[in-house]
Order: structure tokens, then sequence, then C-alpha cells
């Protein structure tokens, strides 16, 4: 998928979150909503452009991708 | 005329628990303080004539028909307007009472027509079935003198008292001839519908119901609600189609299929065919009242646009080749095979309807998760409401509304952000104004002068007039001075709420930051209008949130949610009746389908998929193994459609190439895909970009239950065979059977016994339940088995309410010189979101093309006047509209509407969306708007798409 619109989505939910004194809870609270809410794929696409250099990522949204759980691709 | 089935027992139900007992024709009888003896009679069986009162209207005391005697009183009282009293002894029928009811009579009927045998009442006047009831035998006064019958006195000049019949309303036809002067359509205009239309000009003999001033009816305020039509004793107003049919033979009760207030409907039938759709009295959602679409709007179902076979192709340049469903059913099931064989599992999904009942939305979620195996799933809530979802749950644990419509009776003060309730939710809308009418205060936040904000007997006290995109900003001000004024109700709080989170949530709003007064050049609203509205609002009494997508649809959409559920709990305005927090939703059964488990994410009753326990009831009631992971939402599909990862879409009953935003993303994703499946009664825009049309039903022809806006599950029930051959549910099943999930429920009743059995809230829910209590609002189970009309009462769902920071993010879409004005989105009154089924009835009379509505001074500096040819461009794409100037505008503001596909109005709005669903900003978009000559490249591009795609019909898809 188009990864500058996955960084925008994952910037828009670090946005909302960056306000959240305790930063801790702020971190889980973006990976969380990626994890409940994103199909895999995106989540790994994400993480993959993370490990890039994560280009365009708020650093919140950085710290969540970064402990991102994702399953493992199947072939489906 | 009043439904051919209900008892009308002539004036309306007293409220009051201290009983009375009194003595009617010597019999005793206990009725509730309050009542009138008219009602206490007819309670017992006794019918006492009249013709002004129905228990529909406050009693008006007209007619002198319904005349009694009463031991120890003198005269003969009206017992319409007698309330009963302890020891009262009443006689209804006596020979002095016999021979004044004669006589008045004598007088009516002096002055009205005699063409029973050919009047449309006739079977069902309630003037012909008194003039039997009195024993009416002779009018002595002929008809030659001063009358409203005949257009010509007897000398064969013309009568200045008789008028034309007003055929003008497409609906109904309006006969003067006929009327009796009895103010039962005025009233009803007034106290039912609250538009005051309709009115009795000239005294005495002169006397006679006139439409705004002596309109013909369409060009009057009329708003066509049929509550006058209902009404009328006589045919003087009679529905049309009523006129063409005679008489229903039987009535059926359901549900309506247009908005989420969910009225009931008795559909008067002859045979399979509608005389004409009555509101049920004993409707809970509506009480007897409806708005022209629901009434009225019904000829779609049978119009001839109807598609009602199946039809397949390989290519959408190729023509449409009609096949037997046994041929598409195995089509369909082969190619997502193949396409799963190929792309992988995941690589098809499906579409569930708001349109269509629970009980299919249900079979479509299940299709996909355990009969394609995936979890790409998803529904137009994503466009609508799914920030309500989160947003609601987030702060309070359920994803629904917290009251019934009736709550508004004990509300002090409505605030309403981001609806538009007598465009949208008519009916409800009527009954807020009703309240509003009886003293309750009213703060309306919206960037528009919609309606409510004044009309007859009503005016806000404050309207929050702000810039699209920033209720955030508002809603944070508005917590400002809540937390800055110390008006928190902090019992409630302490109480009920998680202490945390209140006090970083109580830090947060009271940053200066949030002042109205700095927050004032945001919003552009006044500091004082906004401290006096949270003041208001905070000790008003009961106060009660109505919002709608206007509160949704921006890219803050659930960040609005929580600040509006924050706003709820800091005053304690949640858990009883009057107050709490209510999404006004958009479709019949948006709330249904998203409790059904239409979200990728989650299983009916918005429990995760990733849930062990959850997920192992499903597998085990569903026999296959199923995902924990989240599937894909529509916007996720477009892109993965983009990228060649997603090929085949199951669509049921939406029309998402209309509907979505950003139209020239959404077509190319669709022409990116190889098997579209559309399942609906038209040819929609979707439909376009298919490769198999599947002949779906409308709510007329099929078994089920719709959800509304309260949670309320109603029945939908059957009145005619499906068009197409099949109900929805039973196409789902058929294709569930051929991709070898076996499916085999024989009466959609079976599908709901498994809904309740899997889904805690529902688990009490079942068709004869419904039948026996008429609807039943969810959480339905063992502690609630009656349902629950107010939520979070003694708790909340999740236990303690949560606040959440709400910070007040601007959105991206920002003005600038390209781009100067912010164009804003809405619904009309006589038509209904994509217009698929308005559009194809006579409510195209009000409202045939979508406008852009702009400020007068943006249109002088445009050189723009009233009807002319604009452009609207965005970055997105651009669309030619005629204008239409209005000072309900702000400067700097543009709407229209979007109820036509040729508008385009979605080429414009773009793919930003809300941060926690997705769902699209379709509230604020930057525009320039500019003087045309011709429509944009888009509209050229679309017409000739869609002449071609008319083209490729083959004449024999559509019924003769």
């Amino acid at each position: 998928m188009n990864i500058e619109r996955l960084v925008t989505m994952a910037n828009d939910i670090a946005t909302f979150f960056e306000v959240e004194p305790d930063h801790e809870l702020a971190v889980s609270s973006v990976r969380d909503h990626l994890k409940r809410f994103w199909d895999p794929v995106m989540r790994r696409q994400l993480k993959v452009h993370l490990g890039a250099g994560g280009e365009g990522l708020l650093p919140l949204a950085r710290e969540a991708v970064a402990g991102l759980d994702v399953p493992p691709a199947d072939a489906g | 005329m009043l439904s051919i089935v209900e008892i009308d027992y002539g004036t309306p139900k007293a409220t009051s628990t201290t009983m009375v007992e009194l003595e009617i024709d010597g019999r005793s009888v206990q009725v509730p303080e309050g009542t009138s003896v008219l009602r206490a009679a007819a309670q017992m069986g006794i019918g006492i004539p009249k013709l002004c009162a129905t228990d529909m209207l406050e009693v008006f005391g007209s007619c002198r028909l319904c005349l009694v005697e009463i031991e120890g009183r003198k005269g003969y009282p009206a017992s319409c307007t007698t309330p009963v009293s302890p020891g009262m002894k009443v006689h209804t029928q006596t020979s002095r009472l016999a021979e004044i009811r004669r006589g008045v009579m004598e007088l009516y009927i002096s002055d009205h027509p005699l063409d029973c045998l050919t009047c449309p009442a006739n079977g069902h006047c309630e003037l012909q079935d008194m003039a039997g009831v009195v024993g009416l035998r002779e009018v002595r006064y002929g008809y030659d003198g001063a009358n409203h019958v005949h257009a010509e006195k007897k000398d064969g000049s013309a009568n200045p008292l008789f008028a034309a019949k007003d055929i003008s309303n497409p609906y109904f036809t309006f006969d003067p001839s006929k009327c009796i002067a009895c103010s039962r359509c005025v009233r009803a205009c007034e106290e039912v519908q609250g538009t005051f239309a309709l009115t009795i000009q000239g005294r005495g003999f002169e006397s006679k119901v006139a439409a705004s001033q002596d309109n013909r009816f369409l060009d009057s305020e009329c708003v066509s609600c049929g509550a006058c039509v209902q009404a009328c004793p006589t045919a003087t107003l009679s529905e049309k189609s009523l006129i063409d049919m005679g008489q229903a033979e039987h009535s059926v009760v359901t549900t309506c299929a247009y908005c989420g207030v969910g009225c009931s409907f008795r559909a008067e039938m002859k045979g399979q065919d509608i005389v004409r759709m009555v509101p049920n009295k004993d409707g809970h959602a509506n009480h007897g009242h409806s708005c022209v679409k629901g009434r009225f709007a019904i000829g779609y179902a049978t119009h001839p646009d109807r598609i009602t076979t199946p039809m397949i192709r390989a290519r959408i340049s190729d023509p449409w080749r009609v096949v037997s469903w046994d041929e598409a059913i195995a089509h369909v099931a082969s190619e997502f095979k193949r396409l799963q064989a190929r792309y992988g599992k995941h690589s098809v999904g499906g579409i569930t309807s708001s349109r269509c009942t629970n009980e299919e939305t249900y079979l479509v979620q299940k299709l996909v998760r355990a009969g394609f195996g995936n979890n790409n799933v998803d529904t137009c809530a994503r466009v609508c409401h799914s920030p309500t979802g989160y947003g609601l749950k987030a702060t309070m644990g359920e994803s629904a509304g917290t009251q019934d419509f009736d709550s508004i009776e004990a509300t002090d003060v409505v605030l309403v952000i981001g609806a538009n309730p007598t465009d949208a939710h008519p009916v409800f809308g009527s009954q807020m104004k009703r309240r509003l009418r009886a003293g309750a205060k009213l703060i309306v936040v919206d960037p528009r002068r919609i309606d409510l904000v004044r009309t007859p007997h009503i005016q806000a006290d404050y309207h929050l007039r702000l810039r699209p995109g920033t209720n955030v900003a508002v809603l944070d001000a508005l917590a400002h001075v809540i937390v800055t004024e110390n008006l928190v109700d902090e019992a409630f709080v302490a109480q009920r709420c998680e202490a945390v989170a209140f006090a970083k949530w109580r830090a947060f709003v009271a940053q200066d930051k949030y002042s109205p007064e700095a927050m004032e050049s945001v919003t552009g609203v006044p500091a004082s209008i906004v401290r006096g509205a949270a003041r208001l609002y905070a000790t008003g009494g009961n106060s009660a949130i109505y919002y709608g997508l206007g509160v949704t649809e921006h890219a803050q959409g659930s960040t609005a949610v929580m600040a509006i559920a924050n706003l709820a709990m800091a005053t304690g305005n949640i858990g009883r009746e009057g107050v709490g927090v209510n999404p006004l939703r958009g479709q019949n059964n948006v709330q249904g389908s998203c409790d059904m488990g239409s979200f990728p994410h989650e299983f009916p009753g918005y429990r995760h998929v990733g849930d062990d326990a959850v997920r192992h009831s499903f597998e085990q009631a569903w026999g296959v193994p199923l995902l924990s992971e989240p599937g894909l939402r529509i916007p996720n599909m477009f892109e993965a459609a983009l990228d060649g990862s997603f090929k085949g879409l199951y669509i049921e009953g939406e029309d998402i190439a209309q509907s979505d935003p950003d139209t020239q993303h959404v077509t190319a994703a669709l022409t990116a895909m190889e098997c579209i499946v559309v399942q609906d009664l038209f040819l929609n825009e979707t439909a376009k970009y298919a490769h198999v049309f599947l002949p779906g039903s409308s709510f007329l022809e099929k078994d089920g239950t719709f959800v509304n806006a309260e949670r309320r599950v109603s029945r939908v029930r059957k009145v005619m065979e499906p068009k197409g051959g099949y109900a929805d549910w039973e196409i789902t099943q058929l294709l569930a059977q051929a991709m070898g999930y076996p499916m085999n429920y024989t009466h959609p009743t079976q599908i709901m016994d498994e809904i309740a059995q899997l889904t805690p809230t529902f688990h009490g829910v079942s068709f004869d339940k419904i039948d026996q209590l008429g609807s039943i609002q969810w959480p339905c189970n063992d502690q609630h088995p009656l349902g629950t009309p107010v939520m979070h009462v003694d708790e909340f769902v999740r236990g303690k309410g949560r606040f959440m920071l709400t910070e007040y993010v601007p959105t991206a879409e920002k003005v600038n010189a390209e781009h100067p004005l912010i164009l804003t989105t809405g619904r009309i009154l006589s038509q209904y979101n994509v217009g698929a089924q308005t559009r194809r009835t006579a409510n195209v009379m009000w409202h045939d093309e979508d406008r852009l509505e702009i400020h007068p001074h943006d249109a002088e500096e445009r050189g723009i006047n009233e009807g002319d040819w604009v452009g609207i461009q965005s970055r997105a794409g651009d669309t030619v509209l005629r204008a239409m100037i209005s000072e309900r505008m702000q400067p700097g503001v543009v709407y229209t509407t979007f109820h036509f596909p040729g508008s385009g109005a979605n080429v414009i709005t773009t793919e930003n969306s809300d941060w926690a669903t997705n769902c699209p900003e379709y509230k604020v978009t930057a525009v320039q708007v500019t003087r045309v000559t011709q429509p944009s490249d888009w509209q050229k591009r679309h017409r000739a798409f869609s002449d071609a795609q008319e083209a490729l019909l083959n004449p024999s898809t559509k019924p003769a």
C-alpha cells in the first residue's frame, strides 16, 4: 500500500496520544491502536519502513512502531 | 384518514398514576386522572360520536358531537374536553343527545357533497360513519344556499366560497369542498409536525383551511409529512394512491428503511400492492408520525429501474449478460476461489449494508470470516458513524447512544452539534421541536444557520456558529468553562469515573489555551457565547447532547465524540432520563450493521477478533478456525486494490463509487479489481464497475430486523415477494454454499436465534419477543429481559467512565490563496443519501439537483448570481453545480448536498480521514469557486461513462 498514506495515518494516531503526559502510556496507546485496528499487512509494511529509516514518522509513532508486534506473513 | 386497523380513543392517553372511578352508561370504570370522558368511554368499548377529536391531537372541542349528559351537571358538556372525576355518572345515549347530535350532523351534511359512493374515503369516512351513527335521515336545509360544495351558485354565477381541488402535492390532494373545518389537519401540522404551515383562514361560515396564506400545498411551507392527511376525517386530504386504488384490505406492521429514526409503519395493502403507508401509533420510535420519505417515497421499490435478474460480464466494457441464479452464484464462487488461489486468502472481502437487515448483515460478515477465511469485512458506517463506535466505547464502554428518543420529554437543555434533525431525522426533529416549544432551552453548534436555530415558536438560546473543522476546539472551550467556573458535578465524577483520568483531563482543559477567549480566533465563536452555552449546559437541569455526522466526519471525528462524552460525564448528564449522549444515526440499520460485527476488527457485539474466548465461541458455532487479526477497512481495501493485492469484493447494498470520498481514487481502485459483485436494487454507480450484478430485495420483500439510533430492534415484515426471486439473506447463503461453507437457514428468525446465542447484548432478543413487545432496545438479556431504554444507569458499561484527553489539532485541509473557501456537505429533507431511492420518487419535485449554497458576500466577490453555473475545485478534483445564494452560510463557507451522482460532490472531497477510524473528512474541503459555462471534465466523462454503461444493459433485465 501507499507508504506515505500509512505514515500519515500512523502520525495522526500519534498526534492524538501525544498530549498524554505519561509517555509510556502514550507509546503503548499508539501501539495498541495499531495492533487492534490495522490489518497485519499494513503494520508489517510500516515496520519495514521504520527499519529503512522511517522517513516522515513522528517520534512517538516511531517508538510505537518499534515495539509493534507483527505476525509473520502467511501465504494465505 | 386514520389507519384502517387502529382504534381511535379520541383524546391522548393520560399519564397520571392516580386512578379515578366513574360510571358510564351504568358500568363502572377506572381510568388515570386527567383522562377525558370520551377516552374513558372508548376504553370500555363505548363509542361516543365525534369528529374533531382524535387521540393523536390535543382536545379541541369544536364539533359538538361528543356531547354527553352527566348527573348533577347542567347542560350537555363535550366529553372530549371534560375530564373524569370520582363518582361521575355519565350517560352517552339519551333521546335529547340523539336529537342534538342529529341536528349537528344535519348542519355538517348541508355543506358537504353527497358523492359518498365515488369518494376515496368511502369505507373509512368518519363523517359518513357519524351520519350513520346518529341516524341522520334528512337534511332540511337543502343545498341551494351558501355552501362550499358547488363551483357555481344556482343562478350560474361563480360561488365565492368554492375552491377547486389542489393537486399540486405529488402524494396527496386537498379538496376544500369536503372540508368540515374540524381543524384536525391544522392541529396535526402544529402539534405533531411542528411546521405550522396550515391555518384556518377567515371566520364563521367563511372559515377555511389554507396552506401558508392561500398558497398551493406544493408552494407553501408544507414539508409533506402527511400528518394532516392522516388526521383528516373526510376525503378532504387524501393520498393519491388511495384515490387510485381504493381501500386497503389488510395491514402489516413493518419498519421504515430510510433514516436512523426507524419509524414503525403499517403497510396498508391490497394483495401485494401497497395502498398507503400509515405510521404506527404504537410505534415506539415515532408514535404515529412520519416524514415525506417514509410515508410517501416508497415508489422506488416498484420502479422500472429495478434490475430483477442476475447478470455477469467478464470486463466492465462488455455488455451485461442475463444469467440464471445458478450460473451467477457459481460464477462468483469460482471467481473468488480463483482469486484466493492466485493472490492469496486475503485478496477478497465483503461490504455489508446498513440498509439490509441485521440477519443479512450478520450473514455477510459470517461469509467473509468463515467462508472467505479472512476478516476483510466493513460497512458504510466506516464513512459515517465509526468515530461514534470508537469514541463512546473508549469513554463509556459501549458503541451506541445512551437514551431512547422519548428521553427528550424530560430534557431541559438540548445541545445539538453537527446535526440537522429537521432535515435528516425529521420525525425525531418534530419530537425535539415539541419539547422546545414546551420550554426546553436550545444550544446549536453548527457552521450553518440550520432551521432549528429559528423556526416557528423556537429560537436557539445560543448558536455557536463555528468554522468547519473546529468542533474539538469548541468542545474543549466548553469544557474549560465548566472546569474553571466550578460547574463540574463532583459527586458524579467521584463516584462514577476513573479518578486519575479525570484529574489529567481537568488539568488539560483548564489550560488557558482552551479558554473561549483564546479559542475565539480559531473557532470564530465569540467567547461570551461559548461561556453562556457552557453555563446553560452545565446548570440548566437535564442536559442532553444530540449529534450527527457534522461531528464524526472530520479528521478529529473520534476526538470530538470523546469530547462530547467528557462533557456529559463532567456534568453528570448521563445515566437517567432526559440526559445523555445521542448520536443521530444516518441510515435505517447503521446501528444494527455495526452491532452485527461488520467491522474488520470486531465480532458481533463489538468484541475484538483478538479476544480468544469470544473467537472460540464463534469458531465452535461456525465450525471453522477464525483469524485473530483485524482485516482491511474500506479505504484500506482501495489502497490494497491499487497495489494489486486485493482483487475481489462482494458489496451488499452500498454505493461506494458515489458515497465514498475522492471518487476518482475509488473508481481507480474498483477498476483495478478483477471481480466486483454488486447486490443491489439498481444499477448504481458502483455497479457500473462491477462484473456480477445480483438483484437485491427491498425492505418490503423480506423478513428481518433493523436497529435504530436508540438501539431499538424492530421487525421488518415481508409484504410482497422479492422481485428478483430471493431475499438478500438467501443470496448470501447461496454464495456461502457455493464457496463450500454450509449455511442452511430457512427463515431469518433462525439467524436471529444464532445472533442471540453468540452475542451477550442480544441474548434475550427473538422474533417472538419482538412480536410480543413491539420492539426491544438492546442490551436485552437475563438482567434486562425487556431491554434497556437508558444505559449506564448505575455504572458505565466499562465500569468507571474514562475521560480522554482531546487536544484540538487543526485539520491538514487548510484554506489558502488557491483554495480560499471551505466546502461542507449535508442532507436535505426530501432526499436520502446517494438518492438511489428518493431520486426514483416524486420527491424530486422538492429537490431535483444538488446546488452550491454560498454567502452573498462570497458570491458577489466572484460575480456569481443565483442559479449561475459555478465550478468548485479542490486539490482532489473539480465539479460544477448551480449556485444558490444563502445567508444560512457564513462568509468563507460553501455547502452542498450529495444526492445526485452527476453532482460529483465526492470528486472534490479528499482522502483526509479521522485518525482513529479512517472515517472521511467530508465536512471540510478547501475549495475555490468560480463562474463557469460548462460541466467539469469529470462530469463529462461521468456522463459518457454512465451512458455507455446504460447501453450495456440488456433491455430484458427490466420488468416490462
